[in-house]
């Protein structure tokens, strides 16, 4: 069983191996993911919402709504431990 | 000399997947309960190095916070290409809660399958509902 | 569903007078660092979720060196699980008051209209708005995740 699992384990792994070969190189500043929307967000992030932290006013400001989901997503994670494991007497 | 440069180009990605097979193996092949929600959080820690390792910058880059802003906004131009990439950090942190979520639901569920079976092996759990089918 | 034999689980504590000292000096300079660690998020790297964690990991601590009933004289469960809803109510409520005065959902530069500031500062004092509520939802998540499964459910000794 654990030798079956191994070798699922290795052909997932040379499969996901594979799949970096097209990737961009590792610190490419001309990559996809550091040209499209990422020189808008430093540019602009302290005319447009007075916050040096780029970090913060992605999250925070320019994807909001998402901050807000995940906030949401912590608070049900809290609600199902107190309705699965609390024992009233 | 340019398999040398693939190498130096890609290895970050190869790392970080070998340490996802790592946590996958034990999701799947261990026995124990526990052990495989560890396993289950070792490959989303994987999954959040992988994701932030693509976020680099060569040529000095620094993090992604504007320096001189302190004062007032207007003023100097601002270079995208010496600041790091903020979009990945910003997507990681969200996985980063996601990932403390599911492990304290899992370990909630835990708790409850041990109150009921008294013990943590998948193997007696199995046998435990096998006569439990049986006797219906 | 049947449960099993539910045995008395006999939890003795092991009083050690370094790790109680400790704990009392330390944990008030990591209160306050959580707090500028949430205030400072605009300047410095941290924000909502860090500093949340880190006030959550105040409580978490007492809970390790002394036991239950320290923490709860100091959280009440009734209290923690408010705060835990107080949050997100904080966060979106900032939302809907966008929507009333006009502009579109979680748009805070409409907040210049009632904030004493240019449209650019307005936007950034409703971030910090926001990374309070996130503040207290992750703060009250932590400890009530750690108390419940730290004693099965099962919070001995409670003090009302």
């Amino acid at each position: 069983m654990k030798f079956f699992a191994f070798i699922v384990v290795l052909f997932t792994g040379a499969l996901l191996i594979y799949g970096t070969v097209d990737m961009p190189d590792w610190g490419d500043p001309g990559s996809a993911p550091n040209s499209h929307v990422s020189p808008r967000y430093i540019e602009k992030t302290l005319e447009e919402t007075a916050t040096p932290n780029a970090v913060t006013s992605v999250l925070a400001d320019y994807r909001g709504y998402d901050t807000l989901g995940e906030t949401t997503v912590i608070f049900t994670a809290g609600v199902v431990c107190i309705m699965l494991l609390r024992r009233f007497r | 000399m340019d398999t040398m440069q693939f190498i130096i180009g890609k290895f970050n990605y190869w790392i970080y997947i070998v340490l996802m097979m790592i946590g996958f193996y034990a999701m799947i092949a261990k026995r124990n309960l526990v052990k495989k929600i560890v396993g289950m959080n070792i490959f989303q820690t994987a999954i959040i190095l992988f994701f932030i390792s693509t976020s680099s910058k060569k040529g000095g880059a620094t993090i992604p916070i504007i320096q001189g802003g302190h004062g007032d906004a207007a003023g100097h131009v601002i270079d995208a290409a010496q600041y790091l990439n903020p979009l990945p950090h910003v997507l990681m942190l969200t996985a980063i809660v996601v990932m403390v979520s599911t492990f304290g639901v899992a370990l909630a569920l835990l708790i409850m399958i041990y109150r009921e079976y008294r013990t943590f092996e998948e193997d007696e759990i199995y046998e435990t509902l096998e006569v439990m089918r049986l006797k219906k | 569903m049947h449960y099993a034999v539910k045995e008395v689980q006999v939890k003795e504590r092991y009083p050690d007078v370094t790790i109680e000292t400790v704990c009392r000096l330390l944990i008030p300079p990591i209160q306050l660092f959580g707090l500028y660690v949430i205030a400072h998020g605009h300047y410095s790297p941290g924000g909502g979720f860090q500093g949340g964690c880190i006030l959550g990991a105040s409580f978490i601590m007492m809970f390790i060196a002394y036991d239950i009933g320290e923490v709860k004289r100091r959280m009440r469960e009734k209290l923690n699980t408010i705060l835990c809803a107080t949050g997100v109510l904080i966060y979106a409520g900032i939302g809907i008051l966008c929507l009333v005065l006009g502009a579109n959902y979680l748009d805070y530069g409409i907040l210049h209209q009632i904030l004493p500031a240019y449209p650019a500062k307005a936007r950034a004092l409703g971030t910090f708005g926001i990374e309070i509520g996130v503040g207290i939802t992750v703060m009250s998540v932590m400890i009530s995740i750690f108390l419940n499964i730290g004693t099965a459910g099962e919070h001995e000794g409670e003090p009302e």
